[in-house]
């Protein structure tokens, strides 16, 4: 493959004074499952939400599928922000997953699934209703269809949330620290869902704090910290033994063991 | 006190009321219908536009909320065919006022339930490929409703207590009625200790209903 | 319009009579009000039950009904009252459930840490509520209060109804004598919303002022 599917050059953001993106450059192949982690603050998210524009970045260049996302493809260096009708339908091919799952709470759960099946892609009733009902069954929730958000726990909305993601068939599917907001005991089942999706060679940016699902799960990891990408490489050398300074002391305070382990 | 209680005039001409109370509430539903389509539309126009939109929408506001009802009432039934050379009916009006009337008090209660929408259901609507237009209809406008239905349940039980304004200009509700009984038949008294209850009684009851309805929409809901 | 000019000194006149209930009703009904807040917060179930019943009661009712009963009921019980009396008895008995409920919210929004933590160093219960509430909860007070003296304003236009020459009756007046209702009426509308305005203003911007005061 040549270009890769998520391909970010020279990346900056500043939030007023503060610049939280320094310069990332970051190429993503189809395929790929990567792990952002790093210290809060270190820009994972604002990195993350860049990509679909739900922020706008300053400086450099985001492609996904070779379209730059949030300006123009234009020649030469002036730079005009895409206009909402072409942004929506880029946004289309993006999934994206948050932390406090903000599903449409006026909508069932087969609803909150259907409306970007119908009003975006534009399908007929009946087929997103199949669609809809077959990615809920996928996720594990073929008894909640007509559920109310109200009605589910934290993973069973999360589910959900995913399911709504990837039913719209993304190029791209990113992850917001989905289990962050989880009580422990539901965090596994969400998890689940998205290691079946991996599987089937979803490729998916996650920012994560689960080190097991790093591990386990992606193919590779990145290590961000104050708004530069300081490690990336195979989970196995990046959380195991890594040699960068900063991220052993991140990784001892996720997890005090990890000093002491012999490795 | 030496009153002597004779309910049996009330009993008489209690269709009166039974039929003031009709139509005290009906002339609260239409106002509080257009009152809702004035509200929305302002609210939106407030929200999204300019500085000079948002100008003339609390302009509209302010004249509106500022003014005694009875004013408003006067200057709508006899002040403006008087300039306008047209006559309309009195119930017709009122209605007119009280839209326009309660319009400025739900663009305040609409406006705060925009603003409150959680700005991450916002997000998900983007993230889904929405555009500006569907995020407002199918993400923005329903999770306002649920959010603003207390404070339209009470403006709607407010509306039907100033129903009892349209009395002034001659409208048959509920305290025109009770006024009637009291000028033909004097029996002031016993008129008061049926409307009061009938009053009481209906406010309630529509407070009750309209919170059942929040309890089956507003769970949708989460703060 | 000539006509509207002259007849300015009988609007003022009316003007005043409009000023000097909305003063009474709002004074009054302050006092009296605060009071039953007060006991309808910390009272016994005796007390509470009485004022909660007043206020629902009266909130349920249009304030219309009350000033026709006041004029029109309460001598048939034996009460006689002129009409600026009967006026002012209906409208403060009707502000004062207001108020109550606005000292009630006032109160109950300051954190019952602030009670606990009066009564741990051993504050009566006087010195509690004088010292530690009321300083806080004025603040919650006022701008709502503003409202209601606004509302008092706009509802004592009522009492042109049973022949108090306020504003809204020296307006139809004049308007008897000119048969040109529309510069009266609009005069009259900007002096209401004079009124108005600046106290809801005053009640924004305070209340702007005090957010700045977070638990």
């Amino acid at each position: 493959m040549s270009d890769p599917l998520v391909d970010i050059k020279g990346l900056k953001k500043s939030f007023g004074e503060v610049e939280v993106l320094k310069g990332i450059d970051l190429g993503i192949d189809s395929g790929q499952v990567v792990s952002l982690i790093g210290p809060s603050g270190s820009g994972k998210t604002t990195l993350l939400r860049c990509i679909n524009f739900l922020v706008e970045y300053d400086e450099g260049s985001i492609r996904v599928d070779g379209r730059e996302v949030g300006y123009e493809d234009d020649a030469n260096s002036d730079r005009k922000p895409r206009g909402e009708r072409e942004l929506s339908a880029i946004r289309a091919q993006i999934g994206m997953v948050f932390q406090l799952f903000y599903l449409f709470p006026h909508l069932s759960a087969l609803e909150n699934i259907m409306l970007g099946l119908t009003k975006v892609r534009g399908l007929p009733k009946a087929e997103a209703h199949d669609i809809a009902t077959g990615w809920l069954e996928r996720v594990g929730l073929a008894d909640k269809v007509d559920s109310l958000p109200a009605q589910l726990s934290g993973g069973q909305q999360q589910r959900v949330g995913i399911a709504r993601a990837v039913a719209m068939e993304p190029k791209v599917l990113l992850l917001d620290e989905i289990t962050s907001a989880l009580d422990p005991e539901l965090v596994g089942e969400v998890l689940a869902v998205v290691q079946s999706l991996a599987r089937e060679g979803m490729t998916m940016i996650v920012v994560t704090h689960e080190m097991a699902f790093a591990r386990d799960v992606g193919n590779r990891v990145v290590f961000m910290d104050e708004g530069r990408v300081l490690v990336d490489g195979p989970p196995t050398d990046v959380l195991d033994n890594p040699e960068n300074e900063r991220l052993r002391t991140f990784l001892t305070r996720l997890n005090p063991h990890f000093a002491l382990e012999p490795h | 006190m030496d009153y002597h209680f004779n309910f049996t005039y009330i009993w008489r001409h209690f269709d009166r009321l039974a039929n003031g109370l009709v139509l005290s509430l009906e002339l609260a539903l239409i106002s509080i219908l257009i009152g809702m389509v004035i509200g929305l539309t302002l609210a939106l126009v407030h929200t999204d536009m300019g500085w000079k939109a948002r100008a003339l929408v609390a302009v509209y506001v302010e004249s509106l909320r500022n003014v005694p009802l009875l004013l408003l009432v006067y200057l709508v039934f006899y002040g403006v065919p008087s300039i306008g050379g047209f006559e309309y009916s009195a119930e017709t009006s009122f209605v007119i006022t009280l839209s326009l009337y309660s319009g400025a008090y739900l663009v305040e209660v609409f406006r705060s339930g925009l603003d409150a929408v959680p700005a991450g259901l916002i997000e998900a609507g983007k993230a889904i490929g929405l555009t500006p237009w569907q995020r407002l209809v199918h993400v923005r406008i329903p999770t306002m409703f649920r959010i603003s239905l207390p404070s339209l349940s009470n403006t709607y039980i407010s509306l039907f207590k100033d129903t009892s304004i349209a009395s002034v200009i001659a409208v048959p509700e509920l305290t025109y009625g009770a006024q009637w009984i009291n000028f033909n038949t004097f029996r002031i008294i016993e008129v008061y200790i049926v409307i009061t209850p009938m009053y009481l009684v209906t406010g309630y009851a529509i407070l009750i209903g309209l919170r059942q309805i929040e309890n089956r929409f507003a769970i949708g809901v989460r703060s | 319009m000539k006509a509207a000019f002259e007849s300015l000194p009988f609007l003022v006149d009316g003007l005043l009579v409009t000023l000097q209930i909305t003063a009474i009703v709002v004074l009054i009904s302050l006092v009296i009000g605060v009071a039953m807040g007060v006991a309808l917060t910390y009272g016994s179930a005796w007390i509470r039950w009485p004022v909660r019943i007043y206020s629902d009661f009266i909130r349920g009712i249009p304030v219309l009904v009350l000033i026709f009963f006041a004029y029109y009921g309460l001598p048939a019980m034996g009460l006689n009252l002129d009409s600026f009396t009967a006026a002012v008895v209906a409208l403060t008995a009707f502000k004062i459930s207001h108020v109550i409920e606005t000292t009630r919210g006032a109160i109950q929004s300051i954190h019952h840490g602030q009670m606990e933590a009066a009564k741990a160093i051993g504050l009566p219960f006087w010195q509690r509520l004088f010292s530690v509430i009321f300083p806080q909860a004025v603040r919650r007070f006022l701008p709502p209060w503003i409202n209601t003296v606004a509302d008092a304003a706009k509802g004592s236009a009522l009492v042109s109804l049973i022949g108090v020459v306020d504003l809204m009756l020296a307006m139809q007046k004049v308007i008897g004598r000119t048969f040109e209702p529309m510069p009266i009426y609009i005069a009259g509308a900007i002096i209401y919303f004079l009124i108005n305005y600046s106290l809801s203003t005053t009640s924004r911007r305070m209340e702007s002022r005090f957010s700045y005061i977070r638990e």
